[in-house]
């Protein structure tokens, strides 16, 4: 192993990186817009989980059309009531989900329509009939209020979206670009130097994982200057996580890069790979309560031992010792990757 | 010129599922020589080349260096100007200079380098925004970075103006007379019998002809041509067995003994004020041996 060689890749793939503006500043614009977007969506104190529609009614929402929504109803905080003229405009939208349930005022009893298929139909029927009916309240006795400092969705988020990051940056930045060096003959041109396949591949994945901490850790910056973000653990800790979950991932990239010359598979490979991976890893939602077959699926998932590692310790002050099952999975993941990866790797076309 | 061979590929075949680009090939390159592998495309000169290089697997076959099996020191002893190839991207030329620099141990000084292969100029730029010269130069110049004993050129001029062959080629002549060995394909003639000692002409993965340009136009393309206005013949050669092709209003004659010629045509009262008189070369050679058939 020649490290001077190493060292040249590694410096020109920087390079190529940072170099390339739009991409340089699109892979630090774009989770940031992601979670800018989240915050101002789901970051106010009023959020309203459910839509419910009411007719007749004049068109518009909660705040303009108060004086026709029962004042029974009007206290339900999570409700949003959007008003429309007649039934048949209201079922329209209900079939479409575009509202959870529709009710018709100055019925008695309250007739109501909700769908079948969508579950936020059942809980917000729960809801309002457990609102309605005042003894409801003698069957529950609230206890007490959980006093622990709360945990916002964007906290929740936050890991989310920079493991995301992570994903596409790791899996495109190596797999993508090495099966196009491959196609256009730069691989070629440095097989016929001394440079070693072990070289080449430890080089550029040494690179991406700098790129990659580098863009982590303005955006990081950027982004607790703006959402205060708490992190409850120790930072050295986090950043041992995320360096294992990026190797981890940009070890995946290198199974991409093995083979073929094809950018359009390489970016089917890629999406195959990386949007299950977005949704199974709880990037976006928790799948506490999934079906057990979905849970094994997501455990088999690098990206959802980074995650798991990094909100234990970010949103519960985990240590080390705590998520050392995902560090262990994370090197292993590792090792994987890379043994498969250099087992398969090909210079040529 | 038969100095102890530096390379030879011995009994060489390469295959792709049922076609055969190399076929049971022999090649045996002396130090110190420009050896021009000439053919028509899809002979099979760039498979040969880049078995020799190391860079494909023959299906058969062996491929030895200084009488050797090629060695891993293989790579820091040759370089290679290959005939498609991208350069990583957003680098300057000094960049893209200096980073291969970096593979190898024994390396070229690179201001040296720039010196010769005249990218002075272009030093600062993206090495993807030069002209296709400027850009075979620095290929050039990336091929000899390590000072290599045996330069492999493939189709080091195509695509490029006369001004920028003729510049290419004088910078492969500087190395020439430092006495390094280069292995060149190519489909043009003049490159060929300007730049080579030997030339081996490849066709349907075998050598078919080899030698000195000179060599091989005395064995196979015996003769001259010459050409004359159809007017100034009009029927005056009737009655003798010439071969001669009719273009544009102008006659070609193949003879064999010019003086003879020349006589017959002033017996005959031919005039020969636009007589031009065209001597053998190695596409004379190259279309004898290869045919006059359109190659894909």
């Amino acid at each position: 192993m020649n490290f001077k060689r190493m060292w040249a890749i590694f410096v020109s793939r920087n390079r190529e990186f940072f170099r390339d503006k739009a991409a340089f500043g699109w892979n630090l614009l774009f989770p940031f817009l992601l979670l800018a977007g989240f915050a101002v969506i789901f970051g106010g104190d009023d959020r309203k989980e459910f839509k419910v529609g009411v007719f007749p009614c004049p068109p518009g929402e909660t705040g303009h059309i108060d004086g026709c929504v029962p004042p029974a109803l009007q206290a339900i905080k999570p409700i949003q009531y959007i008003g429309f003229q007649n039934q048949e405009e209201g079922l329209q939208r209900l079939k479409y989900h575009k509202i959870d349930m529709l009710i018709q005022v100055g019925s008695d009893p309250l007739r109501y329509w909700v769908s079948d298929t969508a579950p936020k139909g059942y809980i917000v029927e729960k809801m309002i009939a457990g609102h309605l009916n005042p003894d409801t309240a003698d069957l529950l006795a609230r206890q007490a209020s959980v006093a622990a400092r709360p945990i916002r969705y964007i906290d929740w988020f936050f890991p989310g979206v920079i493991g995301m990051n992570i994903m596409f940056s790791a899996l495109y930045g190596v797999g993508f670009v090495v099966v196009r060096y491959r196609k256009n003959g730069v691989l070629k041109r440095l097989k016929a130097t001394p440079l070693t396949a072990f070289e080449y591949l430890s080089a550029q994945m040494l690179s991406r994982i700098f790129v990659i901490a580098f863009s982590l850790t303005i955006l990081w910056i950027g982004c607790d200057l703006i959402f205060d973000f708490h992190v409850e653990g120790s930072y050295l800790d986090l950043a041992i996580v995320f360096m294992l979950g990026n190797l981890s991932l940009t070890a995946l990239g290198l199974i991409i890069a093995s083979r073929g010359t094809s950018e359009e598979f390489a970016n089917g490979l890629l999406n195959f790979i990386t949007w299950p991976m977005m949704f199974l890893s709880e990037v976006w939602f928790s799948l506490e309560g999934a079906p057990r077959w979905l849970r094994m699926a997501s455990d088999a998932l690098p990206l959802t031992h980074l995650l798991t590692g990094v909100r234990k310790i970010m949103n519960d002050g985990a240590g080390l010792a705590e998520v050392q099952l995902e560090l262990m999975v994370l090197a292993g993941f590792t090792l994987l990757f890379l043994s498969v990866g250099a087992l398969l790797f090909s210079w040529n076309k | 010129m038969s100095g102890p061979p530096i390379i030879e590929a011995i009994d060489v075949s390469k295959h792709y599922g049922s076609l055969t680009a190399v076929d049971h090939l022999d090649m045996s390159v002396p130090s110190g020589v420009c050896f021009g592998l000439l053919g028509p495309n899809g002979a099979g000169k760039t498979t040969l080349i880049e078995i020799i290089e190391d860079i494909i697997p023959p299906s058969s076959g062996e491929v030895r260096y200084r009488g050797k099996p090629r060695a891993s020191s293989f790579r820091e002893e040759i370089g290679i100007m290959f005939q498609q190839t991208a350069l990583m991207g957003f680098m300057t030329v000094h960049e893209t200079l200096k980073t291969f620099h970096a593979l190898y141990h024994h390396a070229h000084d690179i201001e040296a380098l720039i010196e010769l292969c005249h990218l002075d100029d272009i030093r600062k730029q993206l090495n993807d925004r030069i002209s296709g010269g400027q850009r075979q130069r620095l290929l050039l110049a990336l091929a000899l970075i390590n000072q290599p004993q045996l330069l492999f050129l493939d189709e080091p001029s195509t695509g490029l103006d006369p001004q920028a062959r003729r510049n290419l080629w004088d910078i492969v002549d500087q190395v020439k007379q430092d006495g390094k060995t280069i292995i060149l394909t190519t489909h043009y003639m003049e490159e060929a019998q300007q730049l080579c000692d030997v030339v081996a002409v490849v066709d349907k993965g075998r050598i078919i002809a080899q030698g000195t340009p000179q060599e091989l136009i005395t064995h196979h393309a015996q003769g001259v041509r010459i050409i004359l206005p159809e007017a100034a013949v009009q029927d005056k050669l009737a009655g003798i067995a010439l071969e001669t092709e009719s273009m544009d209003g102008r006659l070609a004659i193949h003879v064999k003994d010019m003086n003879t010629a020349i006589e017959t045509f002033l017996q005959r009262r031919i005039d020969l004020t636009d007589m031009q008189v065209q001597n053998p070369t190695l596409e004379t050679v190259f279309l004898n041996l290869t045919g006059r058939q359109l190659r894909d």
